[in-house]
């Protein structure tokens, strides 16, 4: 959590010695509240004062780095509860599950086919981040199977098992990589940790229950290693949301250390794909870190990196795109006019379906603050004076040889207005949705 | 380390809101569904129990809808030719509660008529007993023209009358209550929009146990990131004790996410689409689900195997979990 100057000039002497070159200790508690300073141009704090400061600065969801032969993945750094907050920042990431009891060969195809997946949305290219490899029991396998699958991805990796030996073994084959390793609990932890430590891995840890796990994070950072990642256990949605919603809680409102680190979250572990992708589900929309999944089928994988997308985006930002005339399958100046507005969601779809229709077009994108069609018109956003002005702010006239213009159905409201607006226009209305507009644009060629 | 599991304290809840009526209460419903009062966050119980359940609702049309989804009509088949029969099939499908869509016009373009609408509603009343939603197509007019006669026509039924909007609230307010029927407003993704509506209808005299509230939520895809944010901030509101943000949220999920490209066709689409189908159940399964996560009461579907899906997931949400 964040610290302010106020609470920071409470843990300096109070002296103003100007000893760290500042006048006061008040101002020298605003330079490193703003981290323009370090705390050691103070000679005087006390190393209670430096225990305490040092907590505070770190971030109270720690951020875990994944780093392969050419990927990086970055997960945690979360400030909020709730999205509108302020914005979560760092995405799941998306682990597909294999088990070194698969045959090697198959086990590459797998991955690689898995590897390949790439889908389009809004112009962002969507793919999974790496691969899960499970041991289930013997070294020798499993170092062959994380050789299986770094012969098809060169993704990051997540090795989990129960016998650090076997995946030392596993790990031998990820030179200079970093990745993520587990499971410690109670038990077999220090094992864990040294392993975690000579391999520079980030490591999951497990407990029974939340209070053991609040034991174990701290007795593992005493050792040495701050990178840990928390597995809950979670079994079901229930228990899945109301776990992830007390480790979140607390890591945020509570400042609570031992929690502060991203959440795994195994899907894999449902009964049936159906089960897996609505658990999936709840895990993006609360709070998961990683998401371990076993299932790949591109028709429900394509949905939840949609809907990854969608909860991680910034709500302070509207996705916008810059408004303008858009040239779609090189118009001529007889082609439609079509208008709708610069939220980049409804810009997509509209300029897409154009586009797969084959037939060319102008496509004016109105001002709208960067809203839908129906929020930007109930929001006085996009009326027809705002169309009016940018058909001729954007010369919309100069590139055409007709005058007509196409509205979204759902603002069919506004053909009245907008002949006001732009006399001697003809003003058509268009479909509602832009899943329609092929058939229609059929219809008026 | 003995932990104390953060609680936050709220002074509100969410207003309680029974739909339908059986005969003890006046109307024919076989049951009634209770949405609301919860006082946590969703299913947060490690606060306080869930006191009701999300109820799963199937839309059905008055008249077979040819702009829907090729994969919605073979699987009801002949049953969405004839409202009656459209409703049993959903009753049998496993829904909770059924959403009867007025369409804007007959199969051959006709407007459709207050006749029509009548004899549908009563169709859908005698075939099923669940308890009943009733829309317009959703302009002013002939929502007004359309729904009068309906309510009429059910009244004592407590039936679910929409969508109110702000320019058009004032007759299907005053419809639902000279029918002992209630209403849902519908605002566009903003809470302020939300909280408004709901003061221009309690102003009108409808009681607010009568009024429930569709945010207006997006898609998957297609802006659920606004939809999601803005309920849990209205459920957040509504917990800190702002009356006007405490109806119950009725979420559109069917008619939102079947209109997607995603669902709609199965052609001329990007193979990493992948199968059809399941994508399109998925579409509608994944909205569901996130939208449960941030408050949703009442979750209305258009295909039986997502709700299959999503009773699966609320069954299990709405029972107290064992905190190890
Ligand atoms: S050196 Fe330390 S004690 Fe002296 S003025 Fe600076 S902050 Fe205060």
């Amino acid at each position: 959590m964040a610290i302010s100057g106020i609470q920071i000039y409470k843990l300096l002497p109070k002296t103003n010695c100007k000893d760290c070159g500042f006048p006061t200790c008040m101002a020298f508690a605003l330079k490193l509240a703003a981290k323009q300073v370090e705390l050691s141009a103070c000679p005087h704090v006390s190393e209670e004062a430096q225990a305490q400061l040092a907590a505070s600065s770190e971030p109270p969801v720690r951020l875990i780095t994944l780093e392969s032969d050419g990927s990086k993945l970055e997960v945690g750094n979360e400030v909020v509860l709730f999205r509108h907050e302020k914005t979560f920042y760092n995405k799941p990431g998306f682990f597909f599950l294999v088990k070194d009891s698969e045959d090697p060969g198959a086990i590459t195809e797998k991955v690689k086919e898995i590897d390949a997946f790439v889908v389009n949305y809004v112009g962002i290219d969507l793919a999974v981040d790496g691969f899960a490899v499970k041991s289930e029991g013997d070294g020798a396998a499993f170092a062959a199977a994380v050789e299986a699958v770094r012969a098809g991805s060169k993704r990051p990796l997540i090795l989990i098992g129960d016998d650090p030996a076997v995946l030392a073994d596993g790990l031998a084959k990820l030179e200079g990589e970093k990745p993520l390793i587990g499971t410690a609990n109670p038990e077999n932890w220090e094992a864990f940790a040294d392993l975690a430590i000579a391999n520079k891995a980030s490591l999951v840890v497990t407990a029974g229950s939340l209070e053991e796990l609040a034991d174990l994070t701290p007795k593992i950072k005493d050792k040495g290693l701050a990178d840990l990642v928390l597995d809950p256990q979670v079994t079901a949605f229930n228990d899945g949301l109301a776990k992830h919603t007390i480790l979140r809680r607390m890591a945020l409102a509570k400042n609570f250390r031992p929690f502060g680190f991203p959440i795994i979250a195994y899907p894999s572990q449902a009964a049936t794909p159906e089960a897996e992708v609505a658990l999936a589900t709840q895990a993006v929309t609360k709070y998961a870190g990683f998401v371990v999944m076993e299932n790949f089928a591109p028709e429900t994988l394509y949905g939840l990196l949609v809907l990854r997308e969608n909860i991680y985006t910034d709500p302070q930002k509207p996705i916008q795109v810059q408004p303008g005339v858009y040239e779609i399958n090189q118009p001529t100046p007889d082609a439609p006019v079509m208008v709708t507005t610069n939220f980049s969601i409804t810009y997509f779809s509209v300029a897409n379906e154009i586009e797969s229709s084959g037939q060319p077009g102008f496509l004016l994108v109105a001002d709208a603050e960067g809203m839908s069609v129906l929020t930007a018109w109930a929001a006085g956003n996009f009326d027809a004076e705002q169309i009016a002005k940018d058909v001729k702010k954007f010369g919309v006239e100069e590139k055409i040889n007709h005058k007509s213009i196409i509205l979204p159905g759902h603002v069919a409201v506004l053909s009245g207005e907008l002949e006001e607006e732009l006399p001697g226009w003809e003003i058509k209305v268009g479909p509602r949705e832009s899943v329609d507009l092929p058939a229609y644009l059929k219809q008026v060629a | 380390m003995a932990l104390e599991f953060p609680k936050d304290k709220w002074s509100g809840s969410v207003q309680e809101v029974v739909i339908g009526a059986t005969a003890a209460d006046g109307g024919t419903r076989a049951t009634t569904v209770t949405v609301g009062g919860e006082t946590t966050m969703p299913f947060i119980h490690f606060e306080a129990e869930t006191p009701n359940r999300p109820v799963l609702a199937l839309e059905i049309k008055d008249f077979r809808p040819d702009d829907w989804s090729a994969l919605l009509l073979d699987f009801w088949g002949e049953a969405a030719n004839d409202p009656g029969a459209w409703a049993k099939a959903a009753e049998e499908a496993g829904a909770d509660m059924l959403l009867l869509s007025l369409s804007l016009t007959d199969p051959d373009g006709n407007p459709n008529t207050p006749e029509a609408a009548e004899k549908a509603a009563k169709a859908v009343l005698e075939s099923s007993g669940l308890p009943l939603l009733v829309y317009g197509p959703g302009q002013a007019e002939l929502d007004n023209e359309l729904l009068v006669p309906v309510a009429n026509a059910c009244a004592g039924e407590r039936v679910v009358l929409g969508i109110c909007e702000d320019k058009n609230y004032r007759t299907l307010v005053a419809t639902a209550m000279a029918n002992g029927h209630l209403v849902v407003g519908r605002a566009p993704m903003d809470v302020n929009l939300s909280k408004q509506l709901n003061i221009l209808i309690k102003d009108a005299g409808l009681p607010m146990d009568r009024v429930l509230m569709d945010p207006t939520t997006g898609a998957l895809g297609y802006g659920i990131e606004y939809g999601f944010s803005v309920m849990e901030r209205l459920r957040l509101a509504a917990l800190r004790g702002d009356v006007m943000t405490q109806s119950p949220m009725a979420v559109s999920v069917g008619f939102e996410t079947w209109k997607t490209k995603e669902s709609k066709v199965g052609e001329d689409v990007p193979e990493t689409w992948g199968d059809w189908e399941e994508r399109a159940i998925s579409w509608e399964t994944i909205t569901a689900i996130t939208l449960i996560e941030a408050g949703a009461d009442i979750v209305i579907l258009r295909h039986p195997e997502s709700l299959k899906r999503v009773r699966a997931a609320v069954d299990n949400l709405i029972t107290a979990p064992e905190l190890a």
